[in-house]
Order: structure tokens, then C-alpha cells, then sequence
């Protein structure tokens, strides 16, 4: 199993990473690789193997709806890179949100 | 475009489906006891878990679970014994952990359906197949100045981590006009349960709409336009617009490109209300895309007979049901009933509470109607804070019943009460309204018949209808007179002569 520049290329827009021509180079060879080294499983029988949903063996872990405090608008803001007091800062981001 | 009432008048077909995310009305996020209260100042409900900041750790909110049960249990869906959920992965500023705690290959619920009937028969009854509902939570909000362009965005948290139902239909809708019929009564029948307070200005309800047209073609053959996907509506009547005009776009540019379904990625356009078109927009990520894989910080949920139980019983009526016990009841019609049902829960218990009081659905209804509702939707506000109570209002129809004055004395007594707020009986009272003897009602009608030679000569004639002239006469020298009765009376005295 081999990888395409095109494939990386996607998967470093959809990671917003701004790779490259050389950076693209690496990142086709060494993903490959690891690509190709997961793709061993794909030589394990699993007909029989029930799809995991969690590795625990629990189930239906709930908690109340009751409101709990929530952090100071500081607190939540201090680790943000910039802020003006009251929302967190980010470059200019046009068009419609990503949410669906 | 033609109108509703004539839609195989048009060469396509509007094929419609929807995906509807509602906001559950709990008091607390889906994964944090932060709180979901709207309007709040920004960044003041917020935690590590919702900030998504590292070593935080999501839990289920309960409420939200059964709420979201309930929406699929009153969408008729099957509820799945097991369910999970998934990680979706994209990045944008106002999803803080970098993806969506959603629902993928196993929702809780999917194959339900809910019927839409159109009382006045605009259209036929519709039923529309539910393909699932799923739990999934929200993301944060975006500020941006458009205006300055290169301005920062802003970014508050409040909204992130809030409990959504995701619905999607299947494509069943046929028309603009359906869909947004559809939307009200989902939006009454989630309001009703008590899932959703469905309030679309504080983006409680959103809506998204996928739109292609089936175009019958000589050879037989059934060509289907690309689908594109609506963004960006903030109201039903906009929903409606927009699938309106998006119909009438994707036919002109069949007739220009002939291009069909699959020869092209689906499109996702935005509809821009004021200059009331929809543009399109960044083209959407694929599903693969998003990369789902199971949430490893979740376990899965099961759902068993007993659990449903207790969920369904704490459910109350579904809108459909209580329009039919509502009509059975008191022997209403089903348009009355239906009016009633769709004004929510409040007023059909203001409504039954007329009802009980005078003993008569019908004339409690009539009341409803060209009354209560017509004065309540002039004014606004809710039938909870109406001025007048359901006592006043059987106060006065008893009185009519019991022909102190007439209906339509009612109705100005029913203004005066409603503007004043004053008792039924000082508002009586102080109009000087008192019931009229038939002694009294016989000698006026006697005046009258004297000072109107050429009425009494036209009714004579056979011109019945003539007495209506001596009606009004008679409502001028006194206005408490019954017009049914001075009709009555007058007549009679006429043939008498």
C-alpha cells in the first residue's frame, strides 16, 4: 500500500498544514511506510471478530443534569495566544463554519 | 412558479429532504455541568471539558440521552439496544478540541417517519421517512467583521458542547410549501414533548436543506438535477423561499447545461434572505474527510423495553393525538381542533378551561377563534400573559348564554375587558348594559314600525330582508337590544297588520 503526493497533499489541507514541495517528499515516503506497516492487519482473518465499540467492558456511565461552575472568563482566556478580555482571537476566518 | 394549487403544472419535481439540529432543553451541556442558558456574556460557561483543554474528560449528560430518546420516540424511530459515539475531525476555530463528539455507524435511533396534513388541503397528507436521529453536541460561535475583512474573529464558548439532535429526513418533501409545514409541525411536536424549545433567533432550531429536481423527459426517462444543499435559513419562511427559488434555479440551469446528478460533487449554497437568492459556498468536506472513528473517551449506551417505558410514559400527548381527543371531546371540528393544537399546550388548556366552564366546545372554540386567538396574535406575547383569563371569557359567554345581551355585545364587552382590565361585571355595568324586557323590546319594535311606512310596505311585499333597516334603528335607540330578537319581533308585528 503506497500513498500519492495528491493523498498527503489532501490529508495536510484537511490537518490545515501548509506543506511543502519538499516537506511533501518526506511526508509521502515515511506515510507510506507507516501505512504500509499497519496494513499487516489487514492479513488477520476477522470474520469471526466482533467490532470493538470500546476496549472497556462498561457501559451507560451517566451524570445528572445539574449545573456545575464554570471557570472565570480570565481563567478560560489565560492560556489563549491573544484575547481581548472577553472572546478568544484568531486570524480572520471567512465563510461558513465547519460544524455540521 | 406556479402556485401550491397547481404544482404538476410545473415540467420537475422538487425533491426535498432535511436535516434538522435542535437543541435539547437541558440545563447543562452534553459532556460538562456547564450551563446552556442563552445570551450570556462570552466565555462565562465554560470548563476544561468544553474548552477542550488536555486531561479533561467527557460524561453524559442523562437528560439530555432520554430528551433526545424521546424526539426518535415521538419521530416513531426504532431505538438501537446499542449505540456509540464518534469522533468527527475537521478544524476550525470554534470546535476547541479539534473534533465533534457525534454519532456515526451506530445512532441511537433511525427508520421513523412523521406525517404532515395540511388542514385548508393545500397539499395531500405527506408522510416523511426519518433516515435517523442522532445525540451530538455543538460547536462554539465565530464573530466575524465582515466589514473590516482582515479584522480578527472573535471567538466565545458558551454554545460549544451543547446538546444537539441531529434529524435528517429522507428525501420525501415535494414541495417548498410542504417543507415548511413539515418544519412547523416538528417544531410543535418537539415543543409539546418538552424536547426543544425549537427557538430559531436563538439558534435553538436550524435547518438545512438538500434540493434537486426529477425532470420527466420524452424518452421516459426521469433526469435528476445535482443536489444542493441550503445553508444559512433562519426561518421557516425563509426555508421556504429558499427551496423556492433554489427549484426555480437548478430549472433554468437544467435548460442551459443539461447537466445531471453525479457529474458533479453535491453543492452547498447559502441563502442570503435580504436579496433573497442562495450562493454558493465552499464546497463540502467528503465524509471520509472527517475521519470518524469511535470516541475512545465515551462508553456505549444501551437501551432496554423497561428504559423506553419509563421514557414513553413521562412523554405526555403528541400533537397528532391531542388534536384527535381534543375534537372528540368537545365535539369540534378537526380544523378547530387543529388551530388550537398548533397554538401549543397553554392554549389548549385556556381553551378547554372555556370549554368546561360554559359546557359547549363549539361556542367555546367560536370564542377562541375570532376572539382570544385574533386579539392575542394583533397584541403578541403568549396566552400565559393574556390579560384575559378563561374564567372572564366563560363569564361572558354564560351571560349570552342566558341572554342578558347578545353575541355581539359580547365581543365589545370582551374588548372592554381586555383593554381595561376590569371584571366582566363593572364592565357590564359601567356600558350600561342590561337585558331588555320583551315589553320594553315590543314597544320599540312598535316605534319603529310606525316611523318606517316604506320597510313595513317592503316586507309586506315579500322583501324580508328589508327588516335589517329596522334593525340597525334599533341597536341605535338601544344597544342592548338582541337584533335576532327585534328581527323576530318586528316581523311578526308586520304580518300582524
Amino acid at each position: 500500500m503506497s500513498l500519492s503526493r495528491q493523498d498527503v497533499a489532501k490529508v495536510g489541507m484537511l490537518a490545515r498544514l501548509a506543506l511543502s514541495e519538499s516537506d511533501l517528499d518526506v511526508m509521502t515516503t515515511e506515510m507510506s511506510k507507516i501505512v504500509g506497516f499497519v496494513s499487516l492487519l489487514a492479513e488477520v482473518d476477522t470474520a469471526s471478530v466482533e467490532p470493538l465499540a470500546h476496549p472497556l467492558d462498561s457501559q451507560n456511565v451517566f451524570r445528572d443534569d445539574l449545573p456545575q461552575p464554570s471557570l472565570t472568563t480570565s481563567e478560560a482566556l489565560q492560556s489563549a495566544p491573544r484575547h481581548d478580555g472577553e472572546c478568544f482571537l484568531v486570524p480572520a476566518v471567512l465563510g461558513e463554519s465547519g460544524a455540521a | 412558479m406556479t402556485s401550491a394549487a397547481s404544482p404538476t403544472a410545473e415540467p420537475f419535481t422538487t425533491i426535498v429532504g432535511l436535516e434538522v439540529h435542535v437543541q435539547l432543553q437541558t440545563l447543562t451541556k452534553l459532556f460538562c455541568g456547564c450551563s446552556t442558558a442563552f445570551g450570556s456574556p462570552p466565555n462565562t460557561q465554560v470548563c476544561p471539558t468544553c474548552l477542550g483543554l488536555p486531561g479533561s474528560l467527557p460524561v453524559m449528560n442523562r437528560k439530555a440521552f432520554e430528551l433526545a430518546v424521546r424526539a426518535a420516540l415521538a419521530l416513531n424511530c426504532r431505538i438501537a439496544p446499542f449505540t456509540k459515539w464518534d469522533r468527527k475531525n475537521y478544524f476550525y476555530p470554534d470546535l476547541p478540541k479539534g473534533y465533534q463528539i457525534s454519532q456515526f455507524d451506530l445512532p441511537f435511533s433511525s427508520d421513523g417517519q412523521l406525517e404532515v396534513v395540511d388542514p385548508k388541503g393545500a397539499f395531500a397528507p405527506r408522510t416523511v421517512g426519518i433516515v435517523r436521529v442522532h445525540l451530538e453536541e455543538d460547536a462554539g460561535k465565530s464573530m466575524h467583521d465582515e466589514a473590516a475583512g482582515t479584522a480578527d474573529t472573535r471567538i466565545d464558548l458558551n454554545r460549544a458542547g451543547t446538546p444537539l439532535c441531529e434529524i435528517v429526513t429522507q428525501p420525501d418533501l415535494r414541495s417548498p410549501q410542504e417543507a415548511r409545514a413539515w418544519l412547523n409541525e416538528l417544531k410543535l411536536l418537539l415543543v409539546y414533548l418538552g424536547v426543544s424549545d425549537c427557538n430559531m433567533q436563538e439558534g435553538s432550531l436550524r435547518v438545512d436543506a438538500n434540493v434537486n429536481l426529477h425532470i420527466p423527459q420524452p424518452d421516459g426517462r426521469i433526469a435528476k438535477t445535482p443536489i444542493v444543499e441550503i445553508k444559512n435559513m433562519n426561518s421557516f419562511r425563509s426555508v421556504e423561499r429558499a427551496l423556492t427559488y433554489e427549484a426555480a434555479r437548478q430549472w433554468e440551469e437544467w435548460q442551459a447545461t443539461k447537466v445531471e446528478m453525479g457529474r458533479m460533487p453535491k453543492q452547498t449554497r447559502g441563502w442570503d434572505d435580504p436579496a433573497g437568492i442562495t450562493r454558493p459556498q465552499r464546497q463540502k468536506e467528503e465524509s471520509s474527510d472527517y475521519r470518524y472513528f469511535p470516541e475512545p473517551d465515551l462508553v456505549p449506551v444501551t437501551v432496554d423495553e423497561p428504559q423506553l417505558a419509563r421514557i414513553r410514559a413521562a412523554m405526555g400527548a403528541p400533537p397528532t393525538e391531542l388534536r384527535r381527543t381534543l375534537a372528540d371531546r368537545w365535539k369540534i371540528p378537526a380544523y378547530d381542533a387543529d388551530v388550537l393544537v398548533n397554538q401549543g399546550r397553554e392554549l389548549v388548556a385556556y381553551f378547554e378551561a372555556v370549554a368546561t366552564a360554559v359546557a359547549d366546545g363549539k361556542l367555546a372554540s367560536n370564542w377562541m377563534q375570532q376572539d382570544v386567538l385574533r386579539t392575542l396574535n394583533e397584541r403578541g406575547g403568549t396566552i400565559g400573559e393574556f390579560p384575559v383569563r378563561p374564567e372572564q371569557v366563560a363569564e361572558i359567554i354564560g351571560r349570552v348564554q342566558k341572554g342578558e345581551f347578545d353575541t355581539s355585545r359580547g365581543r365589545e364587552i370582551f374588548a372592554e375587558v381586555l383593554s381595561s382590565g376590569r371584571p366582566v361585571a363593572d364592565v357590564v355595568a359601567a356600558l350600561g348594559i342590561a337585558a331588555v324586557s320583551d315589553d320594553e323590546l315590543i314597544a320599540l319594535c312598535r316605534e319603529l314600525i310606525a316611523a318606517n311606512p316604506k320597510i313595513v310596505a317592503d316586507v309586506q311585499g315579500g322583501k324580508e330582508q328589508a327588516a335589517a333597516g329596522l334593525i340597525g334603528q334599533a341597536k341605535k335607540k338601544n344597544p342592548n337590544a338582541n337584533p335576532g330578537k327585534v328581527r323576530q319581533m318586528c316581523l311578526e308585528l308586520i304580518r300582524g297588520m
